[in-house]
């Protein structure tokens, strides 16, 4: 009889059961809904094997690659390891390398791990400071032989975590960082696929992190990156992005500007309107979707509107929390 | 034994196209397009998909009480009987693209009128 095992506790699975029907009996607190595989309430890790093909029907791709499953769709033939979603939190200390301005509201900042972290450009991880203020930012790099994360933080009006970073933050400080999460991030296995990537502000670390990442593992389609901001000041990484789609055929670069008096070189306009006018059919493409929370949602529904897969629209919407005034 | 509602549709493949053409109509509704701005679009999907395999007469699990508390905050914000009526319509209009015979159609939309009470809270 196969054995679950989910938070240091030991279920057996009787024949036939499913894993949902086994935590059930033993009183585990899991969400579920239609238990047949459709509404996905009862989303669920495995941590040591990859799950039945079957049970995992419906996910997106990233969520697949991750072994998620469906609880109610999983009948183990063998012992599984499972983790609750969101999972239980550790953390893992890291030490601060650099700080740098990106432009006047934004800093890079760089961490080094030692502990083994496996993570993929796009996702996001979360920062603790030492009070326990926990904040979620977005990787910029590519995993390395190095151990770098690579994070930007916009300072924020009373944005706690973010003010500290900016003003108190040094070289050699520790940060205590959780495991990486979110679906966010570029899989292979499509390789001539159409990529639409549209991120406002700090959104660009993500979609920066996955065209790189699409690039290293031989994406030869048509790679199009949007990045807007009010105004030029808002923006950053111009060049690099610049110099990204020179030296790549299949990539394009558009900075675009929603506020007035745009410059030759810009677009002119708000980010995701000119991303969905310059490609106003996305059937069969696929769609990275990082920043403000509203236009990460309408942006969400147009490119399903626009033809897009819902599944192959990935969409990170970064929410803001202030300290209380 | 004859073959079921769900069987004579082309089952869980038939439920998948269906759901893509369905819930982007639904979306561009603007009758009814209003209830689905504050939701999550990946988990909409994934219940549009429930309800589609129910209206074919797949196999399912939701009750009338299910039904009952899923809806109650759109009745509160107004959901009524041509909303009903509406998302019928789509249904109706999207298996009509896929070619389905209208005998079929009136039988999808005869498993879905009795959930009309519970949906709207009567």
């Amino acid at each position: 009889m196969p054995k679950l095992t989910l938070n240091n506790q030991t279920y057996l699975c009787h024949a036939g059961a499913t894993v949902l029907d086994t935590l059930l009996t033993n009183k585990v607190d899991i969400a579920y809904g239609c238990k047949q595989g459709d509404c996905q309430s009862c989303l669920i890790r495995s941590l040591n094997q990859t799950p039945p093909i079957d049970a995992q029907k419906g996910l997106k791709e990233t969520q697949q690659a991750q072994n998620y499953f469906l609880a109610c769709q999983c009948k183990p033939t063998e012992d599984m390891e499972l983790a609750l979603v969101p999972e239980e939190a550790r953390f893992i200390e890291s030490t601060v390398v650099s700080l740098k301005p990106l432009n006047p509201e934004t800093i890079e900042l760089v961490l080094e791990y030692k502990d083994e972290l496996t993570f993929k450009p796009g996702q996001f991880i979360n920062l603790k400071r030492d009070d326990g203020l926990v904040r979620s930012y977005s990787i910029a790099n590519l995993p390395s032989a190095e151990k770098r994360l690579e994070f930007h933080i916009r300072k924020l009006p009373n944005g706690g975590f973010s003010e500290w970073a900016h003003d108190h933050l040094n070289s050699g400080d520790v940060v205590s960082l959780q495991e990486p999460a979110g679906d966010c991030f570029y899989i292979s296995g499509k390789p001539d696929q159409p990529l639409l990537l549209v991120g406002t502000g700090t959104g660009l670390a993500p979609l920066a992190g996955i065209v790189r990442d699409a690039l290293k593992q031989g994406h030869t389609g048509p790679i199009h990156l949007f990045h807007g901001s009010r105004d030029i000041a808002g923006l950053y990484w111009v060049d690099e992005m610049k110099a990204l789609a020179e030296n790549h055929a299949n990539v394009s670069y558009h900075p675009c500007l929603s506020g007035s008096d745009t410059p030759l070189e810009y677009t002119a306009g708000r980010v995701h309107v000119e991303a969905l006018k310059a490609h106003p059919k996305l059937q069969g493409w696929r769609v990275f979707l990082c920043g403000h929370p509203d236009m990460v949602k309408e942006t969400q529904k147009k490119a399903y509107l626009a033809g897009a897969s819902l599944k192959e629209i990935y969409a990170d919407a970064f929410t803001v929390l202030t300290k209380k005034s | 034994m004859s073959e079921s509602l769900y069987e004579k549709l082309g089952g869980e493949t038939a439920v998948e196209a269906a759901v893509d053409i369905f819930y982007r109509k639904v979306l561009s509704d603007d009758r009814i397009n209003s209830f689905f701005d504050d939701v999550d679009m990946d988990k909409q999907a994934a219940k549009q998909k429930a309800f589609m395999t129910m209206a074919f007469g797949g196999p399912n699990t939701y009750t009338g009480t299910d039904m009952r508390e899923g809806h109650a905050h759109l009745v509160k914000r107004g959901l009524n009987d041509s909303h009903f009526d509406a998302v019928v319509e789509n249904l109706g209009a999207t298996l009509t693209e896929l070619g389905v015979s209208g005998e079929l159609i009136a039988e999808v939309v005869a498993v879905c009128e009795p959930t009309r009470h519970d949906i709207l809270g009567k």
